[in-house]
């Protein structure tokens, strides 16, 4: 637990090392979302309801994902792959702590600074010109639980897809497929609630929805009792099932890993 | 003035040379972008399968605003986007040998890298503009078509424009690159829609301080006959090209500026 701490503490000072990054990357998010918020606000318009969600619930929707992007990291991460490749994980894969150990931890220290340097400020822009829905104490709680699943579930999602490289000598085509599936199917591009029904069925069986809408909604308090109960498990399940799925990869990896050169 | 578009021409043919060595990869490349720039148009018809119009615009006419932004945007990307990497290049101090070579900065710059695998995102673009064309019936006359050829390098020059004015920030932070990127990608987003959605401030800002509202709106209203829904004066529809020399013009400036304020990091 200790290490697990430290090493979480080292994922939080690598990404507080760049403050400008952070400033910039505030300033783009919030753009996107007065864009997002517009377009989406013109749908409501012509109508009240889209799937459950009404106007304030939308552009709550689009202010949280743009504050959640980094949390929930859905863009390109690659280290693991770029370690594969390099033959640096034979000296991972050495150490006494497992990798993917080692990783979630990292990213469990990373996380909470992009939620509070990358997501707080956002979120302030748009609720300073949005009439937003904000939760009661209690759906705190549980949306940080959520978040949390999320970031552990995403974590499980990119460690899985990373591993691709001790078969590919280059995984960006790997990448590019898992990022645009993952955008699409975890509600970043669009909250999930106005797709189509059938697209939506297959969206909530498949685990990107816990990336991103399940602790959106959980905000929203779209949830209640036991059904809240029922989304977290299911989130809970999803992270078991990848990070199980990320650790056959990994073992079966490591088996026919040859290291290149010195 | 013919030299240095040879010199380009055998600059960027070398590039694409090398990159075409690895015919897998580059293909799966091509396909991968293609592929992802799908997304952005999945959002618009999910939009347009809750509601049928879109302010005034049908989801036939936003493809059309779609498609001439993504080509626009894609070509922009293809000759350019590798400025995204500029950073880089003053943190490491290897633009000192940019200055001391015998040809503009900017040029040079430019003319560093060409990533063929972008071709995928102009695909994307020419296929749904295909789709647009086909459906819109617009009456076409000999203006209409002279629009339709004009606006899409006066869109490219409007975008590089912009990217060329967000790059001069890395003289001053070499890790806010972001900041380009809400104008860049962002731009690109922000034209692909009917810039009448967005709100007045962000509106008035889209069409007069970064003028992307010049690279597709202005000019889609004259090609299909639409009223504008902002009631704003017609001419705004025909000054496109001119908007785009003038931004060119704003871009240079603040470049030449901009290279004049470097300190090398001592490379």
């Amino acid at each position: 637990m200790r290490l697990d701490w430290e090493i979480a503490k080292r994922g939080w000072r690598r990404y507080a090392a760049y403050p400008w990054a952070t400033a910039a990357g505030v300033f783009t998010n919030s753009i996107f979302g007065f864009l997002q918020a517009y377009i989406l606000l013109a749908v409501f318009n012509h109508r009240s309801d889209v799937g459950g969600y009404d106007a304030a619930d939308t552009v709550t929707y689009v202010w949280l994902a743009q504050a959640l992007i980094m949390t929930v990291y859905i863009f390109g991460w690659q280290e693991l792959a770029l370690r594969i490749r390099d033959g640096s994980i034979a000296t991972d894969l050495s150490r006494p702590l497992d990798p993917q150990r080692y990783w979630l931890a990292f990213d469990l220290g990373r996380a909470p600074y992009h939620l509070l340097f990358r997501g707080v400020l956002p979120f302030i822009v748009g609720a300073l010109v949005f009439q937003l829905n904000y939760p009661s104490p209690l759906e705190v709680v549980a949306f940080l639980l959520s978040l949390a699943l999320a970031v552990v579930v995403s974590l499980g999602f990119r460690f899985l897809y990373n591993s691709a490289a001790f078969w590919l000598l280059d995984i960006r085509g790997v990448m590019t497929v898992a990022i645009t599936v993952n955008l699409f199917l975890s509600g970043m591009v669009m909250p999930l609630s106005f797709f189509p029904d059938w697209l939506r069925s297959v969206a909530h069986a498949l685990p990107f929805a816990a990336i991103l809408q399940t602790p959106v909604d959980v905000w929203l308090g779209k949830h209640h009792g036991a059904g809240l109960a029922g989304v977290l498990a299911l989130q809970l399940v999803w992270a078991a099932v990848l990070l199980g799925l990320g650790r056959v990869a990994l073992r079966a990896g490591a088996r026919r890993l040859v290291v290149q050169g010195g | 003035m013919v030299e240095p578009v040879v010199l380009w021409g055998r600059l960027v043919g070398a590039q694409i040379r090398s990159q075409l060595q690895y015919r897998v990869s580059f293909t799966l490349d091509l396909f991968g972008t293609f592929l992802i720039s799908f997304i952005d148009f999945l959002a618009v018809l999910v939009i347009f399968h809750n509601v049928p119009r879109l302010g005034t615009w049908s989801v036939q006419e936003v493809a059309f605003l779609y498609a001439l932004s993504s080509i626009s945007f894609a070509f922009t990307d293809l000759v350019i986007g590798h400025l995204d990497q500029f950073p880089q290049k003053i943190r490491d101090g290897s633009f000192d040998i940019v200055l001391v070579r015998p040809r503009g900065p900017l040029y040079q710059v430019v003319a560093s890298d060409f990533q063929l695998r972008r071709l995928g995102k102009a695909a994307q673009g020419g296929l749904v503009l295909v789709y647009a064309l086909a459906a819109l019936h617009v009456d076409w006359t000999v203006g209409r078509i002279a629009m339709l050829i004009v606006m899409i390098p006066a869109g490219v020059i409007i975008f590089s424009s912009v990217w060329v004015t967000g790059a001069c920030l890395a003289f001053w932070t070499t890790d806010g690159g972001e900041f380009t990127n809400a104008f860049t990608y962002g731009g690109n987003f922000m034209a692909q829609y009917p810039i009448d959605v967005y709100g007045p401030w962000l509106r008035r800002f889209l069409c007069y301080i970064v003028p992307l509202g010049f690279v597709c709106y202005f000019p889609a209203l004259y090609i299909l006959d639409k009223r504008d829904p902002l009631g704003l004066p017609r001419v705004l529809q025909f000054s496109s090209p001119l908007v785009a020399a003038l931004a060119a013009v704003v871009a240079g400036t603040i470049w030449r500026g901009a290279v004049r304020h470097y300190r090398s990091a001592g490379g």
